[in-house]
């Protein structure tokens, strides 16, 4: 059970470092799918958003890291 | 058609990516084979490699049975996810906002352990214990980035080559020094992977939705240069942040 739980626990780790930008960015993907599928925005408008999107997730984390070890 | 950029970009991925988990798995089965035997470290990264072997046989034919738009979303999210998690760290990483990983150091505290249990009865199953560990967690590491950058357009062969060669790179080094390869630029592999696997994110999330990205296959170059920009401009802004800070405290 402890086996399976570390190996759970490590599987989590390869996509979460940071939670706040893992969840954003699955935020992010699922507003631009709805968008995409269900209010007819252009698919190559919806690949921009993810452009500019994780851009600025990525950014805002890094701000964020930097703030806290202030 | 799969063009030359896909080709050539899913290879150097694969390489690069596997390149850095093989030089973290080799570091423990060294400190394994040297500090406690290498029955145990090569016994171990045998049975760690007949299980990852045993996924990837069970798991591998399972993916011709998904559609290719919804296998490009899902991988092209779980990529985005993974690389967007080494980047983030590769510019801390580079700004010096947190410590370098160093191979010297992690063999060092590896070999520590096995020292200090190497006077346990089972010492030789935890010695073989650790080395399984490190190569299945780093390998299932490897296959996910050969799925990953490989799935999107049927390209499993050439990604399974990138990082066969990186194994093989590897191994032939290790064999050679016979140390830790702590002189491997990893913090720049890593931001160079983490570039490059969030562009492939990006670009096959976009497909995966219907997009026809203009220049088709070369919008991951350009994707890639735009992380690029911004990822060295983060680290530029945030070193000079932190030699403010230095100059403002000299403590």
């Amino acid at each position: 059970m402890n086996a399976i739980r570390t190996a759970l626990r490590e599987f989590w780790g390869l996509f979460v470092d940071d939670g706040s930008l893992a969840l954003f960015v699955v935020v992010l993907i699922a507003l631009v799918t709805a968008a995409v599928k269900e209010a007819g925005l252009p698919p190559l408008w919806g690949g921009a958003a993810l452009v500019v999107g994780c851009v600025a997730l990525l950014v805002e984390s890094l701000y964020r890291a930097a703030r806290g070890k202030r | 058609m799969i063009g030359l950029t896909t080709t050539a970009s899913t290879v150097i991925a694969s390489f690069l990516a596997s390149f850095v988990e093989v030089v973290e798995a080799f570091t423990i089965i060294l400190a394994v084979g040297l500090s406690q035997s290498w029955r145990a470290a090569f016994t171990g990264t045998a049975l760690a490699l007949a299980l990852l072997a045993v996924l990837v046989g069970v798991f591998g034919p399972l993916l011709a049975l998904v559609p290719i738009a919804l296998l490009q979303y899902v991988v092209g999210v779980l990529l985005i996810l993974f690389g967007i998690r080494w980047l983030r760290k590769a510019i801390l990483r580079a700004a010096g906002h947190i410590a370098l990983h160093d191979e010297e150091k992690a063999f060092a505290a590896e070999t520590d352990a096995l020292q200090r249990r190497a006077r346990e009865q089972r010492a030789d199953f935890l010695a073989g214990l650790a080395a399984f560990k490190a190569v299945l967690l780093e390998g299932v590491e490897v296959v996910f980035i050969v799925i990953a950058v490989g799935a999107g357009h049927g390209l499993l062969g050439y990604a399974s080559l990138g990082a066969a060669a990186a194994c093989l790179i590897v191994i032939a080094l290790g064999l050679v020094l016979h140390r830790p390869l702590a002189r491997v630029p990893e913090n720049t592999l890593k931001f160079v992977v983490g570039l490059m696997l969030t562009s492939f994110g990006i670009f096959w999330t976009g497909e995966g939705l219907g997009a026809a990205w203009p220049g088709a296959d070369l919008a991951i170059l350009a994707i890639l240069a735009i992380l690029a920009v911004v990822s060295l401009l983060a680290v530029r802004i945030l070193r000079g942040a932190a030699a403010a800070k230095l100059e403002v405290s000299p403590r």
